[in-house]
């Protein structure tokens, strides 16, 4: 009936993350004290993003992203545990007073950052807004300038150049946000909800922007976030903070197939029940390999028995075809041992609704 | 008096007052601007936050502040010979004009810089600048409208205050005002003197804020500007 997994647009280009780590955190927390009172905003945060892979982290307002995002460049500085981003161990950089150091600012430089606002310089254009890195990095006038319309160029903004922000859309903001985030040629990116303030079509292209960097330059990117979706349309790897801890982190396909994990179910959420008693619901999770066979179809034609799909959330994640399908095969468990017992063979995940958990381990690979 | 009476004694207090201001208000400037960002960056949560030097400063410029002109100048006597050699004429009552003013213009530019947007700082933070770098590069030029407002106010402040140089013999459009209108009874000068400083404040006013206008408008301010601010709070 179908050849499964399909999905809208073909993505040519595949993750480039490699497994070299670029960012670890280690038993990184943070707490504000104010007036007496203390507030943990991280606690015991182990985040470890690897080069070349975008990386989100997802979580309410008030969970910790926000702080911890901060202490990867330590804008915050941690109360306790390290950061080392590109080899080089940051908090051992940052000295003891709260001003930043020469040491600290030069690995910043090569750290690039973007905001949900923006945080151009009215008082300077679009090209000189780009300019500033540059100027902190004590580049010639001429450098700067070719670097900065390079950038805009790369954005797409460079018929901007002599604008100033004002005149600009939010998505055009956030694009000089990023050609200026690029111009110190970091390895890391962070985004700090850069998407949060614009409408969805404008988000789509900026989410597009930085997937494309990330392919072409290599970049890997780290971004919290509230919204799933910004989580499902480029990250390879998530985490879920709650509280100020890590409560779930990994690859997207590593999420999906570790059974009962909220960040795939909500990445993936199916539902629908069961339309008779003598129905047996069975939840198929596609990632790697095997979401590229018709799997489906070739279980109605080997088995001959008619499969009913109750819903259906499959999504190219990282270049890769991953996603959730609940169906319904005809007669109880007992009667699909068989069909469901091809189905694991094929290498997919599989979950009986409404059976033991046992089932459910045996159904992780 | 007659117009050849008056013109002679007009333009010389004309010319005495822009001298004393302009001297005063440029002293100002340069001490009142470092003076008020340092208000701000010592400020508890600021880039040098340091709470003893933020209440001693802050102590400093209220003392100033709550000072009358006039006391001020006989107060500052022994440092007006200092600095000129001598306490009286129009040197010796820019040294109390400019030491009046510093304080006030330094409260003006500490709400303006306070005004500039947080999140430019963490990004120049996040690009690796330093706190120099931040001051010049965003500090300033971020709340420069506001600071050429302040500067403005400043200016007309010390033409209000020039009028009471007259007591040290530094002569001024309001000296003659209050000498040859109020205490001779020549009501036609006074009021062609209180003319000509309403003429004088009027222009500085209007010079301000066209020069404040046009960085606004540079940064494209003034058009689209509520539709954007909404959209940043949201």
């Amino acid at each position: 009936m179908t050849s499964l997994p399909y999905q809208g647009t073909p993505t040519p280009a595949y993750s480039t993350a490699t497994e070299t780590p670029v960012i670890t955190t280690t038993d990184l927390t943070k707490v504000y004290r104010s007036r007496g009172r203390e507030v943990t905003a991280l606690d015991g945060v182990d985040l470890h993003v690897r080069e070349g892979e975008v990386y989100g982290v997802i979580g309410q307002s008030g969970a910790g992203k926000s702080s911890l995002i901060r202490c990867v460049n330590l804008l915050e500085r941690p109360t306790s545990g390290t950061v080392t981003v590109a080899g080089q161990d940051l908090t051992a950089l940052a000295g003891r007073g709260p001003r930043a150091g020469k040491e600290l600012r030069r690995a910043r430089s090569r750290i690039g950052m973007v905001f949900q606002h923006f945080n151009l310089l009215s008082s300077r254009t679009v090209q000189d807004n780009v300019e500033l890195p540059l100027e902190i990095l004590g580049k010639s006038g001429k450098e700067r300038s070719r670097k900065a319309l390079e950038l805009l160029d790369l954005v797409g903004l460079a018929d901007k150049a002599g604008a100033y922000p004002a005149q600009l859309s939010g998505g055009q903001k956030q694009r000089v946000g990023i050609a200026r985030a690029l111009a110190g040629d970091p390895k890391v990116l962070l985004s700090d909800e850069a998407t949060s303030a614009l409408d969805p079509e404008t988000t789509r292209s900026i989410l597009q922007l930085l997937r494309d960097l990330n392919r072409q330059l290599g970049l890997t990117v780290l971004l919290i976030t509230h919204e799933m979706d910004v989580v499902k349309s480029i990250c390879d790897s998530a985490a879920l903070m709650e509280h100020g801890r890590i409560v779930e982190s990994g690859t997207v396909s590593e999420l999906l197939a570790t059974p009962g994990s909220e960040l795939a179910s909500a990445l993936f959420p199916v539902d629908g029940e069961a339309t008779g008693d003598d129905r047996t619901v069975v939840d198929v999770t596609f990632h790697g390999e095997a979401a590229t066979q018709p799997v489906i179809s070739q279980l109605s034609r080997t088995y001959n028995i008619d499969i009913s799909i109750l819903g259906a959330a499959i999504d190219t994640v990282g270049g890769l075809q991953v996603g959730r399908m609940r169906i319904e095969l005809p007669g109880r468990y007992e009667d699909n041992v068989v069909p469901i017992g091809f189905l694991r063979e094929q290498g997919l995940q599989i979950d009986v609704v409404g059976q033991e958990p046992v089932l459910l381990v045996e159904g992780a690979k | 008096m007659t117009w050849s009476e008056m013109s002679p004694l007009l333009s010389q207090a004309c010319w005495d007052t822009l001298y004393m201001v302009g001297w005063s208000a440029l002293v100002a400037v340069v001490g009142g601007l470092p003076l008020g960002i340092l208000l701000v960056l010592t400020d508890r949560g600021g880039l040098l936050q340091n709470v003893l030097a933020n209440r001693v400063i802050g102590q400093i410029v209220n003392v100033a502040r709550s000072m009358p002109f006039i006391i001020l100048m006989v107060a500052l006597m022994t440092f007006t010979r200092w600095i000129t050699g001598t306490t009286i004429g129009r040197e010796a009552a820019i040294v109390p004009l400019a030491i009046g003013a510093i304080p006030f213009f330094a409260r003006l530019v500490e709400t303006a810089v306070r005004e500039v947007d947080g999140g430019l700082v963490e990004a120049v933070q996040s690009m690796g600048g330093d706190t120099w770098t931040i001051v010049r590069k965003v500090l300033v030029p971020e709340s420069l409208p506001s600071l050429i407002a302040g500067t403005t106010t400043t200016i007309v402040a010390l033409i209000g205050y020039s009028a009471m140089a007259g007591t040290v013999g530094a002569g001024g459009l309001g000296d003659i005002a209050i000498r040859y209108g109020y205490q001779r009874f020549e009501t036609e000068l006074m009021w062609i003197t209180v003319a000509i400083l309403a003429v004088v404040i009027s222009l500085v006013q209007f010079a301000g804020d066209f020069a404040a206008r046009s960085l606004h408008g540079r940064s494209g301010r003034s058009g689209p500007a509520p539709k954007l601010r909404l959209l940043k709070a949201t």
